[in-house]
């Protein structure tokens, strides 16, 4: 569904994206983890189009993104941390995204109504909490039934109930044949939710593996633990 | 008696009936060209010329007739002659109109020429395409009134003056329009002449030009978009009050400009609309009062060479620049003038502010050197110069000022 | 673009900044012509405010909104929207704003007070002179990253034209003073968007003084109507010039 192609970015002198390939299919999840600086915010917003890479290729549906905007419409995102013109309304929001997106696609508002976000809907931007505006971000998201679902750290501001009713709605889009890329730092949630985890470091993919086949090849039940022991051994090689 | 003064007039009239008759010139009279009309004439009979068009090739007249059209008779020179020579006192002009004067570099043609005489009347009469228009010379105590003079000189040196007086005295010029020749109005040694409700407009060179002419009055007469405004010279004891001098644009053009003239008086005009309002030179003892000078580029333009002018209750409103002058020295005096751009207050609420108004500004000093620093006018970097100076004067004549400045302007 | 312009629309009229400078140019607009019994006096004040304070506020309040509607942007890039639609309308949506409060600020006490040609061509000039400084702003805020930054090089752009150009020009007329600087003159005042605002004006306060310079070129530039038309059209090469530029920046921007 996406390939991505030996993709480079330097910022400045700083190499984030040392050639980095990769693919996103269908009806998968696909968490993409790494320690901070490692490039997977800016793979992400490259897939976005939020950030122009210096070569390589993105590569969605057999058409490269390159110059296109369309394809957005094909995508839905939840950035890490959302926000919106100050001195509108929830409801103006979300109308204002439905009118930007023009999509005649029937809206899923599963989201939005599990959050009981339109008995907000007369409270302005301005005065919610980090919490809340995370759950408008990720209704936005799932808003305009995506095929594509690129999630920025999506559990990190909620209480756990809303977390909860996150990942159910994350695994019921994959059960749709929908793609789901997530950043997490949570492994617990990691291990819940993803089929495969994608690591990343100094700009480059460390392992590419399902989470079966870390599991298998550490030996270790714990996911945390297991990838602590196969990166030792991806240095150690 | 009361029979009397009736008999008298009854006798008067009559007598003068004998003497004086009319002759009639048209395709249904007898006369049917004015030139032989004129020879039949006498001294006193009128000459009356009805509806039609005349070829005529200067018609001289030197008798005292009248000559009179009626029903708006028409003179046709065909660009060959003059139209009329005057040679005589006493004849009078009237309702004629005279068309198309020849145009030649040695001989001024115009449309009616007068020398050596006096107590002529031109009157109601219309000279269109002429060269000049009236050219009169030696010539006394006589009356220019209402005529209409439009001329249609393709350029400034193909063309004549419209009122042309050389050497005459005692003569009033009014309510004449003037349009379309060199000058409007042109004097060179016309002396105790009265010049009053006069329109001259879009002549190339001047409204009004005169040298050598003492002792004028000019009074309500509107001066405006002539090429180059209004300009005399070598003059004593001129009055003028009451004109409108307007629209006159251009680097050498001028509301007025005087030069080399001497106790005068400008009171009560309104300048309005010139690139330069008033400009004086080598003119001393002027009386400069209650005058408007609104819009103008520069109300003043006062060179160093004048002295004892004095500057009275005039208004200076909406002007780009109000007085410039090219020495560091003034010796002429200003008083209660109202300066729209003056800052001052008036703590003692007597009308007339406290701290005096120097009309010169730095920046027109500098455009004076710089002419193209134009560009700049009213930038904040001009503004901050201009201010700096007010405070600190060191480059504007330091005694050219009012001390008096008005707080409102005079009204009149 | 237009959906995007009316959000921008939507958020900013609720901006107290805006309403602050509405109010502010309202307030010095009719105090002046409540305090100079001739409008043309408080119009010729109202011409040197214009030309500091417009300029200014323009270029720091488009400044601040574009980096305080970072995060907007962001989310609208991610969104299935062209980059320059997004852009241009960001741009006419603030543009339409500070036109409309200058507009209310200035133009309804000029239309009130003094309806002449002269207040007329304030109120384009000062519109005129809204837009080119949005457009630098924008300018300067695609090429920074960084909000202070952004702001610092929009006033330096902001005292650069409003005095140091100028006075740079009148040093330099004064040292070469002795040379036919007729022709330059055009040009140098065409390269500041204040300058060519404040002549705008001129040819209506200072006809009368502009038709003094014997110059063919001045003759033809200020004789005639054709004046106030080349200055408008080379201020709406300051308005999209700029603007073009940071679309093509701000395209390959990366947020």
């Amino acid at each position: 569904m996406i390939e991505v192609k030996a993709l480079q970015k330097k910022f400045g002198k700083l190499r984030v994206l040392k050639g980095v390939s990769i693919c996103f299919h269908k009806g998968e999840v696909v968490s993409v983890i790494g320690p901070n600086g490692s490039g997977k915010t800016t793979l992400i917003k490259s897939i976005l189009g939020m950030i122009i890479p210096d070569s390589g290729e993105i590569i969605l549906n057999g058409k490269s993104i390159s110059g296109d905007w369309q394809y957005r419409s094909q995508i839905g995102y939840m950035p890490q941390i959302g926000r919106y013109p100050d001195n509108m309304k929830i409801g103006q929001v979300f109308s204002m995204m439905r009118d930007l997106r023009k999509s005649d696609i029937k809206p899923d508002e599963s989201v939005l109504n599990s959050y009981k976000i339109p008995s907000l809907f007369n409270k302005t931007m301005r005065t919610l909490s980090g919490g809340t505006r995370q759950k408008v971000s990720a209704a936005l998201a799932f808003l305009f039934n995506p095929d594509i679902l690129v999630l920025d750290e999506p559990t990190a501001g909620l209480d756990p109930l809303a977390s909860e009713i996150l990942k159910q709605h994350i695994l019921e889009a994959k059960s749709k044949g929908k793609c789901v890329i997530i950043t997490s730092h949570i492994m617990s949630e990691v291990d819940e939710l993803a089929d495969r985890i994608v690591y990343m470091m100094d700009g480059e993919i460390a392992f590419d593996k399902t989470i079966k086949e870390i599991k298998e090849e550490t030996g270790e039940e714990r996911l945390g633990k297991a990838i602590a022991k196969l990166m030792k051994s991806e240095i150690n090689d | 008696m009361p029979r009397l003064p009736f008999l008298f007039l009854i006798v008067l009239l009559s007598s003068h009936l004998l003497r004086a008759k009319t002759i009639d010139v048209g395709a249904a009279f007898r006369f049917k060209h004015p030139q032989p009309a004129i020879i039949s004439a006498h001294n006193g009979d009128t000459v009356m010329l009805h509806k039609g068009i005349y070829i005529v090739k200067n018609l001289h007249i030197n008798k005292s007739i009248v000559f009179k059209g009626e029903n708006e008779p028409v003179l046709d020179v065909q660009m060959k002659d003059f139209g009329i020579t005057i040679t005589a006192s006493h004849v009078t002009i009237e309702g004629i109109t005279i068309k198309n004067s020849a145009r030649a570099s040695m001989t001024d043609y115009a449309g009616i020429q007068a020398m050596k005489a006096r107590h002529l009347t031109l009157k109601n009469n219309i000279l269109i395409n002429t060269y000049f228009g009236f050219h009169l010379s030696a010539i006394d105590s006589s009356l220019i009134e209402n005529n209409t003079l439009i001329g249609s000189a393709p350029d400034d040196a193909r063309s004549g003056n419209g009122i042309h007086l050389w050497q005459c005295n005692f003569v009033t010029i009014r309510k004449n329009k003037i349009s379309g020749h060199r000058d409007g109005i042109y004097f060179e040694f016309a002396r105790f002449c009265h010049i009053s409700q006069n329109i001259s407009e879009k002549n190339f060179r001047y409204g009004l030009h005169f040298m050598f002419s003492d002792n004028d009055t000019y009074t309500n007469n509107i001066f405006r978009n002539n090429g180059t405004g209004v300009a005399v010279m070598y003059t004593k004891g001129i009055r003028m009050e009451g004109n409108i001098f307007a629209d006159n644009w251009g680097s050498s053009s001028y509301g007025v400009l005087l030069k080399d003239i001497g106790n005068s008086y400008i009171t009560g005009n309104t300048f309005l609309n010139n690139t330069t309002a008033l400009y004086l030179e080598g003119s001393s003892r002027i009386q400069v009062v209650g005058n408007t000078f609104q819009n103008n580029g520069w109300a003043l333009k006062l060179l160093a060479n004048c002295e004892m002018d004095s500057f009275i209750r005039n208004k200076f409103n909406g002007n780009t620049f109000d007085v410039s002058t090219n020495g560091t020295i003034s010796l002429n005096y200003f008083k209660h003038n109202y300066w729209d751009k003056y800052t001052g207050y008036d703590l003692d609420r007597d009308g007339v502010g406290d701290i005096p108004y120097r009309p010169v500004s730095l920046y027109a000093s500098i455009i004076e050197q710089i002419p193209y620093a134009v560009m700049l006018l009213r930038s904040f970097a001009v503004d901050l110069l201009d201010k700096a100076e007010k405070n600190i004067p060191s480059l504007t004549p330091d005694q050219l000022k009012d001390d008096s400045p008005l707080m409102k302007s005079p009204t009149r | 673009m237009i959906k995007v312009t009316k959000y921008v629309i939507y958020d900013i009229v609720r901006n107290r900044v805006l309403i602050a400078y509405t109010l502010f140019l309202f307030l010095i607009a009719s105090t002046l012509f409540n305090m100079e019994e001739d409008p043309s006096k408080a119009i010729i004040s109202l011409m040197s405010i214009v030309m500091i304070m417009v300029p200014l506020i323009s270029i720091v309040f488009a400044t601040t909104y574009f980096f305080n509607s970072y995060e907007f942007i962001e989310l609208l890039v991610a969104q299935p929207l062209k980059r320059s639609t997004i852009l241009l309308g960001e741009y006419i949506g603030v543009a339409l704003s500070l036109s409309f409060a200058f507009f209310i600020g200035i133009g309804i006490p000029i239309i009130l007070f003094d309806a002449t040609a002269t207040g007329f061509v304030l109120i384009l000039s000062g519109i005129l002179l809204t837009l080119v400084f949005i457009s630098l702003a924008f300018l300067s805020s695609v090429i920074t990253r960084d909000k202070a930054k952004g702001i610092g090089i929009a006033l330096m752009i902001w005292f650069y034209f409003s005095i140091i150009y100028d006075a740079l020009m009148l040093a330099l007329l004064f040292t070469f003073s002795d040379y036919p600087l007729e022709q330059a003159m055009i040009p140098i005042v065409a390269l500041n968007p204040i300058d060519l605002g404040r002549i705008i004006i001129m040819l209506k306060l200072d006809i009368s003084a502009l038709m003094g310079y014997t110059g063919a070129l001045f003759k033809s530039f200020f004789g005639n109507s054709m004046g106030i038309f080349y200055t408008c059209c080379i201020m709406f090469i300051w308005i999209i010039a700029p603007l073009l530029y940071s679309i093509k920046v701000f395209n390959r921007k990366n947020l």
